[in-house]
């Protein structure tokens, strides 16, 4: 318990070790730990800046999902005005093509009615001539009265 | 108890007396075999076995904290570089937080109390006897020492001058500092202006005596409680491991009483040498901010 020179060596051994301490063992450390310190910063920013370019991308697809949606409905729009449209025109070409055969058949039926009209004239002037012929005894010269036949059948 | 034929007042001083190298009463120069011939030598002397011991775990902890130095990367760290890496940023965080100013040195400082003192407390736990007996045994054995005067103290934290060496090399480091920030004026001015001021010119001369007794006593409480803290703390705790230490020599049933104490002792005192490590280091980190501190004027 007494004091003595031991008090003088301590405080030297203690202040070679602090300087030992200073000059060999701490700054190697704390480099190193400033060192990885930045490192996991520097880990860290990247991630986030990874995960911000992912948010990115996402947003970017579901705009472009989104225009890709627009586009289609457009093209399924106009397709079906386009279908409709063919529909029409349909429409209208066959409401003509009837309308023509419609017409052609008319035309048809008046001929067949002139051409039964026709036959039916002469068939009346036959039996008018064959009434006439039984009427008058006497036999009428077709060819001679061919003429006012004809008119006859012509009023007729 | 080491030897039947000492009496437990025997075996108690045995345990605390240093082995004093120093300069006998009749010229000649050797240790010390009783506390009666260490007193005598003087301040001329030296303790042996608080040197020894202080040295040598202070350089088992420069090694190890050399080699993870050494191996250090910034790459995923291994054992012990991740244990010593531990430490540094306790270390690192305890110096930030509590030293204001710029100075590469506080912070190796503390790191050097920190460990060294652990270690220097952490010999406390090693049994009593263990040492200094198997110390006494090879000196009596090899040398034909006596054993009963070979004396043997493994713990320096418990030899006041190693915590008192200490001290005053912080001590040292505060007051250069202190110097060196403030200026000569300034460090006298600290000492002389506080706490006591007044804008009379004559009255302020009246204060200067009273305002420098009690900072002068403030500031010499400073490394003396530093000292003294952390001696009282180690010396009590080796005090009661060495009375529990008697109790080996009741009797088998008091032994075993004795075994289960020391065994809730030691583990208790875990948490006083890193305590009293911590107290010293932290303080150390305080007063060196204090040297960093200019008083505001009044």
């Amino acid at each position: 318990m007494n004091i003595n020179l031991t008090l003088i060596g301590q405080s030297i051994t203690f202040a070679i070790f602090v300087w030992f301490c200073y000059a060999y063992v701490w700054p190697p450390l704390v480099a190193a730990l400033t060192e990885r310190q930045k490192k996991i910063a520097d880990g860290l920013a990247a991630a986030e800046r990874g995960q911000h370019e992912q948010e990115l991308a996402e947003k970017k697809a579901a705009e472009y999902l989104k225009d890709a949606k627009g586009q289609a409905s457009d093209i399924i729009n106009q397709a079906q005005k386009r279908a409709n449209e063919i529909v029409d025109d349909a429409k209208g070409d066959a409401r003509t093509e009837a309308d023509r055969i419609k017409a052609g058949a008319d035309a048809e039926i008046e001929q067949e009615i002139n051409r039964a009209r026709e036959h039916l004239r002469q068939e009346v002037v036959v039996l008018a001539i064959s009434g006439a012929e039984k009427v008058l005894k006497r036999e009428v010269d077709k060819d001679a009265h061919a003429s006012s036949l004809n008119e006859l059948a012509a009023q007729l | 108890m080491a030897d039947e034929a000492l009496t437990a007042g025997q075996y108690i001083k045995h345990h605390l007396q240093n082995m004093t190298y120093g300069q006998h009463s009749d010229g000649s120069w050797g240790l010390a075999h009783s506390a009666a011939e260490a007193k005598e030598m003087g301040f001329m002397s030296i303790n042996v076995d608080t040197m020894f011991w202080s040295i040598f775990l202070g350089v088992l902890f420069l090694w190890i904290f050399r080699r993870a130095a050494k191996n250090a990367t910034a790459d995923t760290p291994s054992g012990l570089q991740n244990f010593i890496e531990m430490i540094i940023e306790f270390i690192d965080t305890s110096v930030k937080s509590a030293f204001n100013g710029r100075n590469a040195i506080v912070a190796p400082m503390a790191l050097t109390i920190f460990v060294w003192v652990f270690l220097i407390n952490a010999m406390d736990l090693i049994p009593v006897d263990w040492l200094p007996g198997a110390f006494a045994w090879m000196a009596s054995t090899f040398f034909g020492a006596d054993p009963h005067h070979v004396y043997f103290k493994v713990v320096p934290s418990t030899d006041p001058n190693a915590t008192f060496g200490m001290a005053l090399a912080v001590f040292m480091m505060s007051m250069y500092y202190s110097v060196k920030i403030k200026g000569v004026k300034g460090f006298a001015a600290e000492l002389t202006m506080h706490p006591f001021s007044s804008n009379n010119k004559l009255v302020q001369l009246l204060f200067i005596p009273v305002n420098f007794m009690l900072e002068f006593v403030a500031l010499i409480a400073k490394p003396l409680s530093l000292s003294l803290r952390l001696y009282g703390n180690m010396f009590a705790g080796e005090m009661i491991f060495i009375l529990i230490a008697i109790m080996y020599g009741g009797g088998w049933a008091l032994g075993i009483f004795g075994g289960f104490l020391q065994l809730g002792w030691a583990i208790f005192h875990i948490l006083i040498i890193t305590l009293q490590a911590y107290i010293f280091m932290t303080l150390t980190i305080v007063y060196m901010d204090l040297a960093y501190q200019v008083p505001d004027e009044h």
